[in-house]
C-alpha cells in the first residue's frame, strides 16, 4: 500500500495530478464507499425494475379493467416525468408527510432512491416486455391454451422464455440507462459515486482529476453490466428463431 | 466576416480587462471624510443581526453600531451603503465607500486587493442547527448520526474526520433545511453566524431548534480600508479603533446587545488586549 501511496504522491509532486484517493486514506475510504453504494443501488434497482416490469406486463393482460387502467397510469406518470423531479418529489414532498417513526421518517434517502429509480425504470420495462409479448405469434398462446394450460402457465412457461429472448437488447439498453441514472441520487444526498467525488473535489480542489476518475469508473461499471448481458443474450439465442 | 467581427469583439473585451484597473489618484481618505463631514460605510442589509432592515426600514445591527461608533470618533456624520459580497471590494477600490464592515471573511486572496484591518473584529465558525429534543451536547454526539450539510462547504471534511457524522450534503440551504425539518437528519452543520441569524429571525418554524455546540474552526472577519491606505493615516486610525473595541469590551457588549452567542474569539481578544 505504501508504494501505491508513494506513487500517487509522486504523481502530484512531479505532474500536478492530484489523485487524493491514491494516498489519502480518508478520501480513498469515501471513494470506495461511493463505489459500493453505486453498485448496491444499481443491483437493487435492476432487480426491482425487472420484477416491476414483469408484474406490470402480467397485469396489462388482466381481465379486470381497473388493474389494466392502474398499470396504464403508472406508466404514464413515471415515463412522462424526469427522474430527478421524481426523486425530489418522493424524498421531500411524499417523505415529508409520512408519519414519523421514533421521530424520524420511515424511509431514508437510499430507500427512496431504490424505490423511485426502480419504478422509473420499471415503467419502461413494462413497455419493453409488452413489445416482446406482442412479437410472439398469437398462435403460440392459442396452442398452449388448447393444451389446457392456465394463464399463469402460459405466461411463465410459453411466453416469458420467448419474450426474454426477443427483448433482451432493449432491456439491456434500459438497464444501462438505469445504472447511469443512479447518479441522480446525488440530489437527495445518497453517498454514491458522483456524490463522494463532488465531496472530494470540493475539499481537495482536484475537480479535473476526479471528473476523469468518475468517467473511467462508470465506463468500467457499465462495461461489466453490458458484458454480462451480452453473454446472457448469446446463451439464450435460439438458432433459427425469427427467420 | 462575422467570425472576424466576433474575434475583434472578444479581443476588445480581453484588452478591457487587461488595462481595466485605472491608476486612481489616491488621496488621504481620512482628510476626505473630514472635509465632506461624513463617513460612508458599506454594510449588509440582509444578515440579521449584523446588518438588517428593521420593520420601519432603517438599517440596524451590530455592524451598524460599529460604523456609527467610527463616525462618532471622527466627529462626522454617517452614510450607510448596502453592499453584497460580490460588489463590496469594488465599491471600496473605486472610492464609493470609505470602509467595509459587512461580515467579510479575512483571507490571503482578499488581502491582495483590499486592506484588512487587524485585529479582526469577529470570527465565524462551524456549528450545528438542531431540534432541542435531539439533545446534542458536544460534537462527539454526532458520531454515526445523520447530519445535513451543504455540498462543497469547506468544513465538511474536517467535521467528518474529527467526529464521524454521516453527512447528508445537499445542493442548497433550502433543501438542507427541509430535510432537517422533515427529520431526515439530527442537525444541520453550517456557519454559526447563519444559524444565529436564522434563530434570531424569530420564525416559528425554528422555535424548537437550537445551536447546541461550541463553535469551532473559526475564520476571522475584518473591517477593510482601501489597500494603499492600509498603512497610511486612515488604516492606522482604524487599527487603533479595532484595538480599542477589543480592549474596552465594546465588541463583547455589542455581541450581547444583539443576542449573538458569545464567541470565544472575542473573549480571548478582550483578555489579550486588557492583559
Amino acid at each position: 500500500m505504501d508504494t501505491v501511496a508513494a506513487f500517487f504522491k509522486w504523481l502530484k509532486a512531479a505532474h500536478g495530478i492530484n489523485l487524493t484517493i491514491g494516498y489519502d486514506a480518508f478520501d480513498r475510504a469515501r471513494f470506495l464507499g461511493g463505489l459500493l453504494a453505486t453498485v448496491e443501488l444499481s443491483a437493487l434497482c435492476i432487480l426491482f425494475s425487472v420484477a416491476i416490469g414483469l408484474a406490470g406486463v402480467w397485469l396489462q393482460g388482466a381481465r379486470n379493467k381497473w388493474l389494466r387502467g392502474a398499470v396504464y397510469w403508472y406508466i404514464q406518470f413515471f415515463r412522462n416525468t424526469p427522474p430527478l423531479v421524481q426523486l425530489y418529489f418522493f424524498y421531500f414532498a411524499v417523505g415529508g408527510v409520512l408519519p414519523r417513526i421514533d421521530g424520524g421518517p420511515p424511509i431514508g434517502n437510499f430507500a427512496w432512491a431504490v424505490i423511485t429509480l426502480s419504478f422509473f425504470a420499471g415503467a419502461f420495462n413494462v413497455e419493453i416486455f409488452r413489445s416482446g409479448i406482442e412479437a410472439v405469434p398469437r398462435t403460440m398462446g392459442e396452442a398452449a391454451e388448447a393444451l389446457g394450460l392456465t394463464r399463469a402457465k402460459i405466461f411463465f412457461l410459453i411466453l416469458l422464455p420467448l419474450v426474454f429472448r426477443i427483448c433482451l437488447p432493449a432491456l439491456n439498453n434500459n438497464l444501462v440507462n438505469l445504472v447511469k441514472t443512479t447518479t441522480l441520487a446525488y440530489a437527495i444526498a445518497v453517498p454514491e459515486l458522483l456524490y463522494v467525488a463532488a465531496q472530494i473535489w470540493s475539499d481537495e480542489n482536484n475537480v479535473r482529476e476526479m471528473m476523469n476518475v468518475l468517467l473511467v469508473t462508470y465506463v468500467a461499471i457499465v462495461g461489466v453490466l453490458v458484458h454480462a448481458m451480452s453473454r446472457w443474450e448469446r446463451a439464450m439465442r435460439l438458432p433459427g428463431f425469427g427467420q | 466576416m462575422n467570425r472576424r467581427l466576433f474575434l475583434g469583439a472578444a479581443l476588445a473585451v480581453l484588452a478591457a480587462f487587461a488595462i481595466g484597473a485605472p491608476a486612481e489618484a489616491q488621496q488621504n481618505t481620512l482628510e476626505k471624510i473630514k472635509q465632506r463631514g461624513k463617513l460612508i460605510v458599506g454594510v449588509k442589509n440582509d444578515y440579521k443581526p449584523w446588518g438588517f432592515l428593521d420593520p420601519s426600514g432603517a438599517l440596524k445591527g451590530m455592524e451598524i453600531d460599529m460604523a456609527e461608533d467610527v463616525a462618532k470618533r471622527l466627529g462626522v456624520g454617517i452614510e450607510l451603503v448596502p453592499v453584497v459580497a460580490s460588489n463590496r471590494q469594488e465599491f471600496l477600490q473605486q472610492g464609493k465607500i470609505d470602509l467595509i464592515i459587512a461580515t467579510m471573511g479575512d483571507n490571503p486572496k482578499r488581502r491582495e486587493v483590499i486592506g484588512m484591518i487587524e485585529p479582526n473584529y469577529y470570527a465565524g465558525g462551524t456549528n450545528v442547527l438542531a431540534p432541542k429534543k435531539a439533545g446534542l451536547k458536544k460534537w462527539a454526539d454526532l458520531k454515526g448520526k445523520k447530519v445535513c450539510a451543504i455540498q462543497g462547504a469547506y468544513y465538511n471534511k474536517r467535521v467528518q474526520e474529527l467526529y464521524g457524522p454521516d453527512l447528508q450534503a445537499f445542493a442548497g440551504i433550502p433543501e438542507a433545511l427541509t430535510a432537517l425539518g422533515a427529520g431526515n437528519c439530527v442537525g444541520f452543520v453550517y456557519d454559526n453566524t447563519f444559524i444565529e441569524s436564522t434563530l434570531a429571525a424569530g420564525d416559528a418554524k425554528w422555535k424548537d431548534y437550537e445551536m447546541p455546540l461550541v463553535t469551532e474552526d473559526e475564520q476571522p472577519w475584518a473591517v477593510a480600508v482601501p489597500l494603499p491606505e492600509l498603512n497610511g493615516p486612515w488604516g492606522e486610525f482604524m487599527k487603533k479603533v479595532s484595538v480599542e473595541w477589543h480592549k474596552n469590551g465594546t465588541l463583547l457588549a455589542l455581541e450581547k446587545k444583539w443576542g449573538i452567542k458569545q464567541s470565544p474569539f472575542l473573549a480571548e481578544m478582550n483578555k489579550k488586549y486588557k492583559g
